[in-house]
């Protein structure tokens, strides 16, 4: 009986569905706004705001797809080439940008907002990966513990081999670590082929630490946390993020940043629209806005990284607790990517065995 | 009836059974694991060929081959040696409290690896409470124990993780022995022991081999905990795998090292089943009621003590230690003796979207995401798992049966990293365009919680004895009522076992979840993630007060599943 009765209403709703008029549509003028798919790494992030000043904007919708680590992200393009997830990827950097080019994953383009970035950003003179931003992975260390010992922090690469900094730095493994892979680059930069090798035996020889991920070194073995070692391997932008989330409001960052002499690698991220993608219109706008001072000066507060238009202003954490290094360590990225496997498992032999 | 006849129909409802499982497997498991195989050899050299050659003539390779097996075996080993007493003690002893002590047994199954490596670094860590309490008391200059970076954090975290395993598989089982059967064994002279190894072990055996297989194969392809807690030292096939894939890009050898993983796990599930069919004896399982005494006498207390000492220790110590440090404020201690003060500031904070992030969200929404997964999850791996098990349960001998079998425990085996790529290969083109779609994440946790599913309920479906069934034919019920009263009520417990597997393996689940979920629909552990994988105090206090939220809801859940008791073994 309770399904007869249910069967009822159902039809005559449906009846009912039918008499009633067309619903005119709301606005005949308004198209329905159009989706842009971006992938990204997992740590992408970008206030609301500005995202919405885009959207209303173009009449878009940005879908953003974080896609896992910055390699899976990028296997995950490369394995969809020509039936793309997104219409642009963001966050290849420069570790991953030879792979990225020679996969031939990207369109070209020329964006006219590349006429404000500076040359030294622009890697791919094809414009197909485009600059967004920058950071720097150095030596961090923990300020406490250097005032407390009336000890001077080190000031370069080679101060780390030195007997009143022995076991006090704990690094990260660059096979499963991307800052980790950087620091091995800041020091295959400095030192050169010929003697980053000898340069890790010393660092071992003077009791380094080393895990395998940023997480476990930060948080576990910095004597800023968890841990006891006063020296790691961490971003640039970490002292300003330090006061930023502090538990009580602080006067001064609690750790600081070794990065003179070349003693950082400097990460750039890119952006490229995918091959075989939809919307390319709006792709070009909106690689455009990323370049734009809206979403530059968005991004240190979101992501901790610099952005690449110099005329996008910092926030003022930022320019209180650091200063971007002139200088840092040199690795181009086609040797990166023709040597990558090369130098893992060198430095896997040096260190580990 | 003819024999050839009889065995053709049992056949032909097996085949029935089978049907929607293997669908679901066919669909969202071979088709993408196949497909990514086939891409990867692809881009090699010379294929499949080249990539097996140089993992057999790479001595490295060898030793993580070696080295995955070796500390497999051994967690396996002390996981049953923590796991078999604490089962007997849920089994037969019957105590107020045991419900909350399933409860949290349960709960490390579903803490991402990051949270319990900070709830052991909480407790064991260079400046953790025991190092602390070691050091001030024995007046030392620094911490006398290293736990991160040791074959030893490998061992202990394993043993955390999947205890539980064994308590609910095999503590369900032993609940349900017929106790009368130990008793004939004392009254014909066997003394404890031998009634123990003659009687109850050869009885339990089928749950225990079954237990013991998961259990080996979560170790065995293991990875955050390798990676986090063993440190670059340590490789397992699947660390090794996720080496090659992400930072090497040497997508056919990872292919190589993967079918060598799911090898492993296939050689070893083609013997249990083998062993499982000599081992499966039909049982009169009782009520757990009837077989479970109080704990009145002296020596049965201190017993309990003890064990749930030793339980609490291992499994709670590290998640205590984590939940209360969730509540600590610690930036004024540096280098000072520890003065910590109470905070609620970490879980104020998680409501508060302090840089207008995009990608807020508060924590209730988070928590909704995650038990919506974890309900679609239950639902689904129920329906996929329960008519694999019955087609198991009623003709396991079968040839179908003896095929299909060990694979339902592939998916276990699978390296969830080559799985990822292989749905992004494979599923992207309409009607199954599901590479961005929040759909794949309950897909993804069914295809773990599966094989959990069919291993609850396979024991207590086949110690049915078939006479029941045909006892209730016979006097004319259709094989509808069979089923709702004479199978369920026997396997109502088993049912909520693996639902509740289920629901913990959707809760916990990290790795897929952090490829496939909608930055706007996250889950619990991938807002922890979030907060962890940034500096600064009051985001590592954020994550550790979100993962102790993560812990009070899922204890709530499987309390709250234990109460629901669908249908106790009941009158027979």
């Amino acid at each position: 009986m309770k399904k007869i009765n249910f069967m009822v209403l159902l039809f005559l709703g449906a009846v009912l569905a039918a008499c009633a008029p067309a619903t005119p549509s709301v606005a005949p003028t308004q198209a329905e706004p159009r989706t842009l798919r971006v992938m990204t790494h997992d740590s992408f992030a970008v206030s609301e705001a500005v995202i919405q000043a885009f959207e209303s904007e173009n009449n878009a919708r940005v879908q953003i797809l974080p896609s896992g680590d910055a390699g899976t992200t990028l296997n995950k393009a490369i394995l969809s080439k020509g039936n793309p997830i997104a219409d642009v990827l963001y966050g290849v950097d420069n570790t991953f940008l030879g792979r990225a080019l020679q996969e031939d994953i990207y369109e070209v383009y020329s964006s006219p907002a590349l006429a404000d970035i500076p040359a030294e950003f622009r890697l791919d003179a094809q414009d197909r990966a485009l600059p967004v931003d920058y950071g720097d992975v150095c030596p961090n260390y923990d300020v406490a513990y250097f005032e407390q010992k009336n000890l001077a922090p080190p000031r370069n690469l080679e101060d780390l081999l030195k007997p009143e900094y022995k076991s006090l730095l704990v690094v990260e493994n660059p096979a499963t670590s991307s800052p980790g892979l950087a620091f091995l680059l800041a020091t295959i930069g400095h030192f050169g082929e010929d003697g980053y090798l000898d340069y890790w035996r010393a660092l071992v020889a003077n009791d380094v630490l080393v895990v395998s991920d940023w997480n476990n070194a930060y948080y576990t073995e910095f004597s800023a946390h968890g841990g006891i070692r006063p020296l790691v391997i961490s971003y640039g932008s970490s002292p300003p993020v330090e006061v930023l989330f502090a538990e009580k409001p602080l006067e001064a960052a609690p750790t600081g940043v070794i990065s003179t002499e070349g003693s950082c690698f400097r990460q750039i991220e890119f952006a490229g629209i995918l091959k075989g993608g939809r919307e390319r219109d709006l792709a070009e706008k909106w690689l455009d806005f990323m370049l734009s001072l809206p979403f530059q000066e968005d991004m240190p507060l979101q992501m901790f990284v610099y952005p690449v238009n110099p005329q996008a202003g910092l926030p003022e954490e930022f320019t209180r607790f650091i200063t971007i290094p002139a200088e840092t360590s040199e690795v181009t990225s086609d040797a990166i990517n023709a040597k990558r496997e090369q130098w893992i498992r060198e430095w896997t032999e040096a260190v580990l065995r | 009836m003819s024999r050839n006849q009889k065995s053709t129909i049992v056949n032909q409802k097996s085949v029935l059974l089978w049907l929607a499982p293997l669908v679901f497997l066919a669909l969202f498991y071979f088709y993408p694991l196949g497909s990514i195989f086939q891409v990867s050899f692809g881009r090699g050299e010379n294929g499949a060929a080249t990539a097996f050659q140089d993992i057999a003539s790479s001595p490295a390779l060898w030793n993580v081959l070696w080295f995955t097996i070796w500390q497999a075996a051994l967690s396996t080993l002390l996981t049953l040696a923590v796991g078999l007493p604490g089962a007997y003690l849920l089994a037969r002893y019957d105590f107020r409290a045991k419900p909350l002590v399933q409860a949290l047994a349960g709960i490390p199954f579903v803490m991402p690896t990051l949270v319990v490596a900070a709830g052991f670094n909480a407790l064991l860590g260079p400046r953790g409470w025991v190092n602390g309490a070691l050091m001030s008391l024995l007046g030392l200059e620094s911490a006398p124990i290293r736990f991160v970076n040791t074959l030893g954090a490998i061992l202990v975290a394993h043993v955390f993780y999947n205890t539980t395993i064994v308590l609910r598989m095999v503590g369900d089982f032993w609940s349900h022995l017929d106790l009368r059967l130990e008793q004939a064994a004392r009254t014909l002279g066997a003394n404890p022991w031998q009634t123990l190894r003659r009687v109850t072990l050869p009885l339990l055996l089928p749950s225990i081999s079954a237990a013991a297989l998961l259990v080996f194969i979560f170790d065995f392809t293991s990875f955050g905990v390798i990676l986090v807690l063993g440190g670059p030292r340590y490789a397992t096939l699947e660390v090794e795998i996720y080496n090659q894939t992400t930072g090497l890009f040497n997508l056919p050898l990872a292919a190589a090292l993967a079918i060598l993983q799911l090898g492993c796990t296939l050689g070893l599930t083609v013997i249990y089943t083998r062993l499982a069919d000599r081992l499966a004896r039909p049982l009169s399982l009782r009520p757990a009621r009837s077989t479970q005494r109080r704990l009145i006498t002296w020596p049965r207390r201190v017993f309990a003590v003890v064990m749930l000492s030793l339980l609490f220790g291992l499994l709670t110590a590290p998640l205590v230690a984590l939940a209360a440090r969730s509540f600590t404020r610690l930036e004024s201690e540096r280098g000072q003796p520890t003065a910590p003060g109470l905070t609620l500031d970490f879980y104020r904070e998680l409501g508060v979207n302090r840089r207008g992030s995009l990608f807020y969200v508060p924590p209730v929404t988070s928590v909704a995401v995650s038990l919506g997964y974890a309900a679609a999850t239950v639902a689904l791996s129920l329906a996929m798992g329960l008519p694999a098990a019955w087609a198991l349960a009623r003709d396991g001998g079968s040839k179908l049966n003896r095929a299909l079998d060990p694979v339902l425990m592939l998916p276990l085996g699978t390296s969830a990293v080559t799985l990822g790529l292989g749905f992004i290969v494979a599923l992207d083109a309409p009607p199954l365009d599901l590479r961005a779609s929040p759909l794949l994440i309950p897909l993804a946790h069914t295809l773990v919680a599966f094989p959990f599913v069919v291993r609850s309920l396979t024991p207590s479906l086949r110690a049915i004895r078939p006479r029941l069934r045909q006892a209730a034919a016979i006097l004319g019920a259709t094989p509808m009522q069979v089923l709702r009263q004479v199978d369920l009520p026997l396997v109502g417990r088993a049912l909520l076992v693996a639902a509740t597997f289920a629901f913990t393996i959707s809760m916990g689940e990290f790795g897929a979840t952090a490829l496939l979920a909608r930055p706007e629909y996250p889950t619990v552990p991938v807002v922890i993630y979030r907060y962890l994988s940034q500096p600064g105090a009051l985001n590592y206090g954020q994550a550790l007060a979100l993962s102790t939220l993560l812990m009070v809801i899922t204890g709530g859940g499987m309390l709250a599943i234990e109460r629901l008791r669908i249908a106790e073994v009941g009158e027979f």
